[in-house]
């Protein structure tokens, strides 16, 4: 599974990188985890609102930082798709 | 109502007698005080969910094929009801520009989107009155239309970084949330706000009962009062690069006017501080050469300061506006 953070380095991007990665991880699933700054490949996205969230290639949140439950719903929706 | 609750904390609760000096500034800062967090929860949350149903994309897509003067109106109003929040003006200006919006009218949306905001127009409203919070929205969104016309007029393209006319943003199709998740995002979205918010309202409350019980009027009206035609001027050279937020400016304010500072003075101040700030400049450096970064924190300087020169005239003739 390859999971993306996207935001160019403010507090609400890094919160995200950090409650995705403990909702994986409390998951037990192993996840390719990165941070994208670049904002070329932010906007390549469709990302206009950071932070931005995209899970196997699926955009699937934009612009705020979703609870641990909510990231837990994304990450197993997309173990399934 | 607020007041009988002011009243009963300071004079019952804390037994000082009221007619006091202590008793009054401490009945004020507790009447205040109450009197703009309950603003706050309530506008901020409502604003909010207002906010819900337009996201950037939406944005776009009503201003795409608009004629200039039109587009620019839109965008100024847009501005203000799109979430926005710094780190995002890079992507935004980024996407508006790659799907073909005028440089203009880009500018129109970015300028109007931090100008006018909701934490502001709370305080404005708590402090000085509806009349003065509805002036401070029609200014901030008329500067905002003017700023992105001269700008469009200018035909500045040539001043973007090169890279940005080269990008394809991805399509992403509008996420349209429901309405519990309207409510959610309303709710964090208020509790965040007043996180970063309550104590500067305390602090700005607490320094303007300070300048009011204690700084001389004669010093304040001697350098920004109405006799001094450059106080409009420098107010707002010194209030473009500060990086504060509404809410701990305008109660600092508010004890300005009481010692004299005209209004319109005062609210070019705090318009030119919410508006553009050192921070934002340096963000959007990544987008824009410094030339142009120039012209729009020019651009916003002059219309500011044209915006403090007319209002004190319209004020000192017309004082029942201000409350």
């Amino acid at each position: 599974m390859e999971i993306k953070v996207l935001g160019p380095g403010c507090s609400k991007c890094n919160a995200l990188y950090k409650a995705v990665a403990e909702a994986a991880a409390e998951m037990g699933v192993h996840a390719d985890i990165k941070k994208v700054e670049d904002i070329k490949e932010i906007v390549g996205a469709g990302v206009m609102l950071t932070p931005g969230l995209i899970i196997n290639g699926k955009l699937k949140v934009a612009g705020k930082v979703p609870g641990k439950e909510d990231l837990k719903k994304y990450i197993k929706e997309s173990i399934s798709s | 109502m607020l007041k009988a609750l002011a009243d009963l904390i300071v004079y019952k609760l804390f037994g000082i007698e009221a007619g006091t000096v202590l008793g009054e500034a401490l009945n004020f800062f507790f009447y205040d005080t109450m009197k703009i967090f309950l603003l706050l929860l309530v506008i901020v949350f409502v604003v909010a969910i207002i906010r819900s149903f337009f996201p950037p994309e939406k944005a776009r897509q009503l201003l795409s094929n608009r004629r200039e003067y039109v587009g620019n109106f839109l965008a100024s109003l847009l501005g203000v009801v799109t979430p926005f929040c710094s780190c995002s003006a890079v992507p935004l200006f980024i996407g508006f520009l790659e799907s073909g919006l005028p440089l203009g009218v880009t500018f129109s949306f970015l300028i109007s989107s931090p100008a006018v905001n909701e934490v502001a127009l709370v305080m404005l409203w708590g402090l000085f009155g509806w009349k003065i919070a509805f002036i401070y929205i029609a200014a901030g969104l008329t500067m905002a239309f003017f700023s992105g016309i001269l700008i469009g007029k200018l035909k500045l393209e040539h001043l973007v970084e090169e890279y940005v006319y080269q990008i394809h943003m991805g399509e992403s199709e509008i996420i349209v949330p429901t309405w519990r998740e309207r409510y959610e995002y309303a709710r964090d979205y208020t509790r965040d706000i007043f996180k970063r918010v309550w104590l500067f309202v305390l602090i700005g409350i607490g320094l303007g009962a300070w300048i009011h019980g204690y700084v001389p009027v004669e010093w304040i009206v001697k350098y920004a009062g109405p006799d001094n035609p450059f106080a409009v001027i420098v107010a707002v050279l010194i209030a473009v690069p500060l990086y504060s937020n509404a809410a701990g400016t305008i109660p600092i304010v508010q004890a300005l006017v009481e010692k004299g500072v005209p209004m319109g003075t005062s609210l070019a101040f705090m318009m030119a501080t919410v508006a553009i700030s050192a921070p934002e400049l340096i963000i959007l450096r990544k987008v824009i050469k410094p030339k142009m970064i120039a012209i729009f924190a020019g651009t916003i300087s002059i219309f500011v300061i044209m915006i403090g020169y007319l209002f004190n005239f319209i004020f000192a003739r017309m004082p029942f506006l201000v409350k």
